[in-house]
């Protein structure tokens, strides 16, 4: 396992050792494959994006750190140790949170009781005791609620905190599934394409609240994308793949000079 | 004017109220505000104590008496303790509308001279140092967010809880300045600058000294009963002398609690949490929150519906005269009575206003209908006059004498006289004591005896004794033919109108009116939905032919209106047009208060003006917008401009 030493970013942030390795990654649906021997790492503290062209397998590279997909082939490496095969929710519990391309929040359910979702971690108090709500089941419920609200507060949405999610509007959604993400309190954050489908204001709200999580709350972020500006400005460092393959891996700066890259997005010939 | 602090028991400032209400009120609440989903408060005590810590922290970075202290933010208790504070430490508070631009930021710090300023979170923090190398007497600033603020240089920069952490570790040291400091302020003492956002030329700052702030709190209070169990929402700007006199003046008079929202966009269901007992807003409040209602009413079941209607149809009937202490017959009483149960209570829950004993509007004309509305569900909603320069208050409307065409008697302990031009002049202790380093526009608005120019005209109906507002005095002027030219009177017609949001008359000195109009978008969005009309944008609303004949619809039917008074027949409007763009502060059509600015307008839009008045049928133009962020962008449209049927006056045929 490498370790590589801590360093302070340009605009102060410091970037630690490295908390999780893709080694030689191979993921089959059948005969296809979707992700053909890709290696990389996210570094503690690091905004670490993930880009490619529709299809290129960034979404399947996602699911494999976030424990829904099983590889056939390599290892996944996480603090230090080698992960087995593992159900999501166990993946969860080692503090790796996640938000879908596709909203996938309670529409019937409340933005606080959305977020509160995101706790079910943190509360251990026994199926009698929440009935009841007394004892340790009530103190919890009030602890978990006062952090929740740091993040409803940390993320503007207060004024739609009683609110069924079914009725908000797709930005401020996808806001509140950043929300529940960040209630787990994790140590990696998947973000998968959170800016799709918004305006640019809406754009600029998001990429301020990632930069702002990883600034206030340390959270390293991994973060799929598709708009090229975004990513260049957000990530520390970058992963290029195509077709399942890994194309690219540096700083933005490395990336965009990167011939194999301009050639992907402009959509030279394969041979 | 010689009104001593005796009459107030020597409570000559407001830092000397809060140390009577610290005793007087000590466990009661002073500040509340929603943050982290609860309502935080603060008692009296505790205010006190805060305040301190701040003031002894402003000492500690070298604030000294005589200096001005920018205070940029929304309503949150911790600006109100820094008013205090600096007040305690002899400086003097200068709020600032928080969503100024940084260049209108950089003529008041610079006008001042501020040497601090106390602002919210990391976006004023960015404007102020945007602005900061122009600013030479800048020293320090203090930010209440620390969100994003960690990368910033801290040598200048420093943070509220830190501040107030240094003021206590530092008492010793400084208390015995603070008490000096403090006990040196008088009556005389300045205790506020307020810029007024002036629809003409560069704010002003007006100084508003404690014997101004103090009696005209107390009698403003005195007036209507105020108590110290006053519940109010602080929810209007800051920087606005309003919010000064009723979070600040009549608070620390009566002891009462000041309530603020969690944030801009939760201020309703904050307001029904509360439930104010003592509510101020300015018409466009109210007007958004009876559309509100409307849409939602067409929106409910049939039955509901039909009920609404029917029990709102006979509290149109009997509900102000109940409320104004008239005859009203058992039957109507009894029947007034099931509406409550049934339609006006729960009705006035939904709005918040439930508990409002007195509640004010004023600012701008309210619409007759609107006014009337929450007076027939028993709301005590009632007109006051003021300004800034009168600390408030002019006249206001005794309870039981509430009508929607005047704005009242003249307020306690003040004079009020109508010169041959038809201006109005006051004279009270609320009387402003300058406008700062300005002795020129000092001296034109304030004569030797005290007298202040209003700038306003208007005339004392003869019957009631109630003061009646024309318009504002430069703006009446005269046609071609040399009738009278009063565009305020015409705009609020069309402006009483749910879908029109804005209108602006022009006119004086030409033989025929004009109109802009600015549409609503949430009432004409509510609309268009309804009548399956899309549209991507408000400029393609604004431009649809169906809207274009209701709003021709609203003006031929103001027109008929106008044309039956014969001293303002003149005034009816041959063309108009809907604007592509809201009329918007950023871009100066308008004031922070949000008043139209004419002049601007007339300028800005030249093209379109002289297209309503060539004839031409469509204007191709361009406008220059400013984003909040203050980069500029630009807009073009083509614009429809019709002509409006008027009612014939004597031997003028109708147009067209």
């Amino acid at each position: 396992m490498s370790t590589q030493e801590s360093y302070v970013t340009e605009d102060g942030r410091t970037i630690g050792p490295t908390v999780m390795e893709m080694k030689n990654i191979t993921l089959r649906f059948g005969g296809v494959k979707a992700i053909t021997d890709i290696s990389f790492d996210i570094r503690e503290g690091e905004i670490r994006a993930i880009i490619g062209p529709n299809g290129a397998g960034k979404s399947s590279m996602l699911n494999v750190i976030s424990g829904f997909y099983v590889p056939q082939e390599g290892e996944v490496w996480y603090k230090g140790k080698k992960r087995p095969p593992m159900k999501p929710y166990q993946v969860a519990e080692q503090g790796i949170a996640r938000t879908f391309q596709n909203i996938a929040l309670f529409e019937g359910m409340t933005v606080l009781d959305n977020v509160m979702t995101g706790r079910i971690r943190q509360m251990n108090a026994g199926l009698f005791s929440q009935a009841i709500w007394k004892g340790k089941a009530e103190q919890e419920e009030i602890e978990n609620r006062e952090f929740v609200e740091k993040i409803i507060d940390f993320l503007e949405i207060q004024h739609i905190r009683k609110t069924p999610v079914g009725r908000l509007p797709y930005g401020l959604k996808k806001r509140v599934e950043l929300a529940r993400a960040l209630a787990a309190e994790p140590s990696i954050l998947l973000l998968d394409e959170p800016m799709a489908g918004m305006n640019v204001e809406e754009k600029e709200d998001m990429s301020r609240f990632i930069l702002d999580m990883n600034d206030e709350f340390g959270t390293t972020i991994a973060l799929i994308e598709h708009d090229m500006g975004v990513v260049m400005d957000l990530s520390d460092r970058v992963v290029v793949m195509d077709y399942g393959k890994k194309i690219g891996d540096g700083t933005p700066d490395e990336v965009r000079s990167n011939q194999a890259v301009i050639d992907a997005y402009l959509g030279v010939s394969h041979d | 004017m010689a009104q001593s602090s005796q009459a107030t028991g020597g409570l000559a400032s407001i830092p000397a109220l809060l140390q009577r209400n610290a005793t007087l009120y000590a466990e009661k609440s002073a500040y509340r505000e929603k943050e982290f989903g609860i309502w935080q408060t603060w008692t009296w005590a505790e205010t006190e104590k805060e305040i301190e810590a701040l003031a002894l922290g402003l000492i500690n970075l070298g604030v000294n008496e005589g200096d001005f202290v920018a205070i940029i933010g929304r309503n949150r208790p911790y600006f109100y303790f820094a008013m205090v504070a600096a007040q305690s430490v002899g400086a003097v508070p200068v709020p600032v509308y928080n969503d100024s631009a940084a260049e209108e930021m950089e003529y008041i710090l610079g006008h001042c001279g501020a040497r601090f300023a106390i602002v919210e979170d990391q976006e004023q923090v960015d404007k102020i140092i945007e602005i900061q190398e122009h600013l030479h007497q800048f020293e320090h600033m203090i930010y209440i967010d620390p969100r994003g603020m960690r990368k910033y240089d801290h040598h200048a920069l420093h943070e509220y809880s830190h501040v107030q952490n240094q003021g206590r570790a530092a008492y010793d040291e400084f208390i015995t300045d603070l008490k000096e400091r403090r006990e040196k302020l008088t009556y005389d003492s300045t205790c506020v600058m307020l810029y007024t956002s002036g629809t003409t030329g560069r704010p002003k700052g007006v100084v508003l000294s404690n014997r101004n702030v103090i009696e005209s709190a107390k009698n403003a209070s005195e007036f209507d009963n105020l108590t110290s169990e006053e519940e109010i929402l602080s929810y209007l700007p800051m920087a606005w002398v309003g919010d000064f006199i009723f979070s600040v003046g009549q608070a620390y008079w009566c002891g009462f609690c000041v309530n603020c929202p969690e944030s801009a966009d939760t201020m309703m269901t904050d307001l029904r949490e509360i439930g104010p007992t003592y509510f101020f807003a300015p018409p466009r409040v109210f007007e958004t929150q009876l559309t509100n209602v409307m849409i939602r009413m067409e929106d409910a079941g049939n039955f509901k519906r039909k009920t609404f209607h029917k029990y709102m149809e006979h509290a149109k009937k009997v509900g102000g005269d109940i409320l104004d202490g008239k005859p009203v017959s058992g039957a109507d009483r009894l029947k007034y009575a099931i509406g409550n149960a049934l339609v006006y209570g729960p009705l006035k829950d939904t709005l918040g206003l439930g508990r409002v004993r007195v509640g004010y509007t004023a600012g701008e004309a309210i619409g007759p209908e609107i006014f009337e509305f929450y007076r027939s569900l028993g709301i005590n909603l009632k007109q006051l006059y003021g300004q800034t320069e009168a600390t408030v208050f002019i006249t206001v409307q005794p309870d039981g004498e509430v009508r929607a065409d005047t704005v009242g008697v003249p307020a306690p302990d003040v004079e009020i006289k109508i010169d041959d031009s038809g201006e109005i002049f006051y004279r009270s202790p609320g009387v402003f004591v300058e406008y700062y380093n300005n002795p020129d526009s000092t001296a034109s608005t304030k004569d030797a005896e005290g007298w202040v120019a209003t700038g306003d005209a208007g005339f004392f109906e003869e019957k009631s004794g109630h003061l009646r507002i024309i318009d504002r005095a430069k703006d009446v002027g005269k046609m071609a033919d040399g009738s009278m030219f009063a565009p305020k009177f015409v705009e609020n017609k069309l402006k009483f109108y749910p879908d029109i949001l804005e209108a602006v008359l022009f006119g004086n000195g030409k033989d025929k009116c004009v109109a802009f109009i600015n549409i609503d978008l949430t009432a004409v969005g509510n609309w268009a939905e309804r009548n399956n009309v899309a549209y991507a944008s408000y400029q393609e609303l604004a431009g649809h032919p169906k809207v274009l004949d209701t709003i021709q619809e609203h003006v031929e039917t103001v027109n008929k209106s106008v044309a039956e008074d014969p001293m303002l027949s003149g005034c009816q409007i041959h063309r108009f047009l809907v604007l592509h763009k809201e009329l918007d502060a950023d871009d100066g059509e308008m004031t922070r208060t949000r008043k139209v600015r004419r002049v601007v307008v007339a300028d800005k839009f030249k093209d379109l003006v002289d297209g309503l008045y060539d004839g031409s049928t469509s204007v191709d133009t361009t406008t220059e917008v400013t984003y909040e962020d203050g980069r500029k962008g630009s807009i073009s449209a083509t614009l429809e401009l019709r002509d409006a049927a008027v009612v014939s006056t004597a031997a003028k045929v109708a147009a067209e």
